[in-house]
């Protein structure tokens, strides 16, 4: 079972990740982007921990709320409200249980990521995050691991697809042959669950 | 109609020049608009290119009168915060809607109407006919 505690490690595993490939991401984001995603959600995800740390939430769903209201808040770019919706419909699909097993998490992610494509629109094939976090849920009922290999292609399989979504689908063609930043960063944060659940013995 | 209680209007753009010129051109167009509030919500908390959640929530709450607060937008992230605001319930004062209307032509049709007296629907529909107006 997943505590409170394994999902704030979960945020602050991601935010360790974050700052580490904040230039990675907006270097894939000056490529078809407006050169921001790395360090709008390195600002994001430093907000995240430390509100953690301050209000210490007790339940996986209270941890993810808290997170998602933080990025809203903070990041400034359409990744804010995106990854704050995710976060938050999944923290709020998990409700106040003071720990969740994997299926659940499965179940609530799906709801997140639900939200996040009626908020922003996309559906799979547009070159989006959406395009890292849907292989990712559906692969989370056969394990972490499989999850973060199905975000991971699920990212890399975005360099040949074109924009239809964000200031990237203003390129056209020309988006065709760049990876997604926002796919990339998807990746980021279902590899930290896994490591997560991995360093958990999980 | 509500004569006492105007609709209050909220411009939200990537950039805080943008926003704050969108909203003295729409008074200045409004003629004697002066009762209507109007809040500009432009760029991040730092002053950079982007939306701020936390700006718009100001924004929201110093033009609420009680009879509903129109929000327009320009591009991508603003519509989205807006959007994941609404969707939070109770960061915006009740009767917050965004109204789906370009900026500049909308903001002015918005300011106009609820300088006339309109509610809420009356100045979401005359912010999003604004689409109608072609110029060619």
């Amino acid at each position: 079972m997943l505590d409170a505690d394994f999902f704030r490690r979960w945020m602050t595993a991601a935010a360790a990740s974050v700052d580490r490939e904040a230039e990675r991401l907006t270097a894939l984001d000056s490529a078809i982007g407006d050169a921001d995603h790395g360090s709008n959600l390195q600002r994001g995800f430093t907000a995240v921990t430390a509100a953690l740390e301050k209000e210490a939430p007790d339940s996986p769903g209270a941890v993810l709320t808290l997170a998602g209201r933080q990025l809203i808040s903070t990041v400034g770019g359409a990744s804010g409200p995106l990854y704050g919706t995710l976060l938050r419909r999944t923290g709020k699909a998990l409700g106040d249980a003071a720990e969740v097993g994997e299926e659940q998490l499965a179940a609530a992610l799906r709801e997140g990521v639900d939200g996040v494509m009626k908020l922003g629109g996309a559906a799979p094939g547009d070159k989006t995050m959406i395009d890292a976090l849907v292989p990712a849920v559906d692969a989370l009922g056969s394990g972490f691991a499989a999850a973060r290999t199905a975000a991971e292609e699920g990212a890399l399989a975005t360099t040949p697809l074109q924009a239809r979504k964000g200031r990237a689908s203003y390129l056209g063609e020309r988006s065709i042959g760049h990876q997604d930043p926002g796919a990339t960063s998807s990746a980021l944060l279902i590899a930290a669950l896994a490591d997560t659940a991995e360093a958990d013995g999980e | 109609m509500s004569e006492e209680k105007p609709v209050g209007i909220v411009l939200v753009s990537h950039s805080a020049g943008v926003a704050a010129a969108v909203a003295e051109l729409a008074k200045g167009l409004a003629g004697g608009a002066a009762a209507v509030p109007v809040a500009p919500a432009g760029g991040t908390e730092g002053g950079g290119l982007g939306t701020s959640a936390e700006l718009v929530s100001a924004a929201a709450a110093s033009v609420d009168r009680g009879a509903g607060v129109a929000v327009l937008t320009d591009l991508g992230s603003a519509v989205l915060t807006v959007k994941a605001l609404l969707a939070e319930g109770d960061e915006l004062p009740d009767g917050t809607r965004l109204v789906d209307a370009p900026f500049l032509e909308g903001a002015v049709a918005a300011v106009v109407t609820a300088a006339a007296g309109a509610d809420l629907d009356a100045v979401e529909a005359a912010a999003t006919e604004a689409y109608g107006y072609r110029k060619v």
